[in-house]
């Protein structure tokens, strides 16, 4: 066959679908816009963050710095950086321990089902819709009562209370496909509930760890409810830092953005680095796993 | 023998989540209706008895009023926006077009990143000034010839919060496309070919077959942004403060309890929003719970 009729074969191969392509290519002008939607608030902030400070004049806030600048970001991240330091205080632990503990419940109220399993379950899961403004009252009395008010760790336990019924959830769907019948054989082999999970269930559960890890992180680093209700000025996590500052009129809004910019960026890099597991976190999110 | 030490086992490894819920979730809910039947004020806590006064006294509340208000057309404009905007984007990346993945991670990394940092550049973007102090939004619909656009956003009188309802709608409507798109993704292709072997056009392909079929993800999606919208509490502080024309109540909740230190107030606000909550999160959560054990 010479290349000529090779190449016609593969156009008739490949040119359906082409075609179709082709007819369809309208769509991509919506697609556009909309890319150009999402994307235009980033653009302010990265754009406003890198303009020099003599740049600074709302009337040309659309157009490009015109020439490179970090020190809005060194500003703001000096401001930050004490939050910051909270933030990660708070978020490593609470998102390990949350991930563990939905992991053990998961595991339970999916394999070792006993009487009121599931009512149980529907009753956790009730609290993860609660608006939280109805248990604050009684959480800040609570807290302060338990001398844990105003710190880190008072905000770390909360966050792995209120996280148990989306971390339960996730590893109880995750686990939910994984045959009971294993359950069954590693018993008559003798091997107990602790047993089989560490050897079977757990080895098998990276996925939903990483979607509960993802899931925890992001809901515990942009918190900002129970972080303004629980925390002390020196122990303000990073998201009321951020609103502080930008409430705050001695601060140059490109300050300000730099500073978004920033509190934005861990989340951000977590996304785009395990986005396709994040997309498997918010299906669960939507309860049909 | 064995086999009931394990189940033992079984319920007290899950026991402590089981306390831990039952006191931070149920105990606390019961704790802060207890508190709605007070006439605790003031920083120290006062726990008589006044019935329902404080109930009552918040029906004739006019802040209050104007909040509810504001959740309805929050809540209206934010799920539609979401549900049309999903919906849309999802059938059309689903065409399968080349560059997908690519227009699917732009729409979706709003949902990595938290209302305050969201309100933060959206308070810049929806800049009210006017004239020569035109910036933002604005200033781009003024360069673009689409004066008829310019507006003054969250300071409109009344409407104020319908303004907010755009950064919410930036924030999730990704994620409703990603649902929509999950879900149709898992409508089996030989449905749709059927359908086009019996001469459906796309339309009728899409209103007779594939959007009843994308019942259940609608549902969920409703839940979902209903219940987002009315907690929503951090977007509004992060955009506008407290200001009483936009307050919702969520907001008027804070600035009762925690600012004015009226905590019987508070707390029954609370006890309202619950309830609001409540009225649509239950019957579903039942219904969910019971078609997946009958799976």
């Amino acid at each position: 066959m010479t290349t000529d009729a090779l190449l016609k074969k593969r156009e008739t191969v490949i040119s359906p679908s082409l075609r179709k392509t082709r007819r369809k290519a309208w769509i991509y002008i919506p697609l556009v816009f909309m890319a150009v939607f999402y994307l235009m608030p980033v653009y302010v902030m990265v754009i406003t963050g890198l303009k020099s400070f003599s740049e600074v004049n709302l009337a040309t806030m659309w157009n490009l710095p015109t020439s490179i600048n970090f020190e809005n970001f060194a500003e703001a991240f000096t401001k930050l950086a004490p939050n910051f330091a909270n933030t990660i205080f708070l978020v490593l632990p609470s998102t390990i321990i949350s991930s563990f503990l939905g992991a053990i419940n998961g595991y339970v109220l999916s394999k070792w089902k006993f009487r009121g399993a599931d009512f149980i379950f529907t009753a956790l899961l009730f609290g993860m819709f609660i608006p939280y403004q109805s248990i604050l009252i009684p959480l800040v009395q609570f807290m302060h009562a338990i001398g844990l008010y105003g710190g880190i760790p008072g905000l770390i336990m909360v966050h792995v209370i209120y996280g148990i019924p989306i971390t339960t959830l996730t590893f109880r769907n995750y686990f939910a496909q994984i045959p009971t019948e294993m359950v069954e054989a590693a018993t008559m082999d003798g091997a107990g509930l602790l047993r089989t999970f560490r050897s079977i269930f757990l080895p098998l559960s990276i996925p939903a760890f990483v979607v509960v890890f993802i899931w925890q992180f992001t809901q515990s680093w942009n918190d900002f409810l129970f972080a303004v209700a629980l925390t002390r000025n020196t122990s303000y996590p990073v998201t009321v830092a951020l609103n502080n500052l930008a409430g705050s009129m001695v601060v140059a809004w490109n300050v300000q953005m730099a500073g978004a910019f920033l509190a934005a960026l861990p989340t951000l890099l977590i996304y785009i680095m395990l986005g396709r597991y994040f997309l498997r976190g918010l299906m669960a999110g939507a309860l049909k796993g | 023998m064995k086999i009931n030490r394990e189940r033992l086992l079984a319920f007290l490894l899950v026991l402590p989540s089981i306390v831990a819920v039952s006191v931070f979730v149920y105990g606390f809910i019961a704790w802060t209706l207890r508190v709605s039947l007070t006439s605790w004020r003031g920083l120290t806590p006062t726990y008589d008895f006044v019935g329902l006064r404080n109930y009552l006294l918040l029906l004739e509340d006019r802040r209050f009023s104007i909040a509810l208000t504001n959740t309805l057309i929050f809540t209206v404009l934010f799920v539609a926006g979401c549900l049309i905007i999903g919906l849309i984007m999802a059938i059309f990346l689903d065409q399968g077009l080349p560059g997908e993945g690519i227009f699917r991670s732009i729409y979706l990394f709003p949902m990595a990143i938290s209302f305050i940092v969201t309100g933060v550049v959206w308070r810049w973007l929806m800049n009210p000034a006017m004239g020569t102090r035109l910036s933002g939004l604005n200033l781009l619909f003024d360069s673009l010839n689409l004066d008829f656009l310019i507006n003054s956003w969250q300071s409109t009188p009344r409407y104020g919060i319908a303004a907010l309802a755009l950064p919410a709608v930036w924030q999730m409507s990704g994620y409703v496309m990603a649902l929509f798109l999950a879900g149709l993704r898992s409508i089996p292709d030989e449905l749709r070919e059927a359908a086009q072997v019996d001469g459906a056009t796309t339309v009728q392909l899409y209103r007779h077959i594939i959007l009843p079929l994308l019942r259940p993800v609608t549902l969920s999606a409703l839940v979902i942004l209903g219940h987002i919208s009315l907690k929503v509490f951090d977007l509004i502080i992060a955009v506008a403060g407290k200001q009483v024309q936009l307050d919702v109540p969520a907001v008027y909740m804070w600035t009762t309890t925690f600012d004015g230190n009226f905590y019987a107030r508070g707390a029954t606000i609370a006890t309202f929003l619950l309830v609001g909550v409540s009225i649509f999160i239950i019957p579903y959560l039942m219904y969910s719970v019971k078609t997946e054990t009958k799976l």
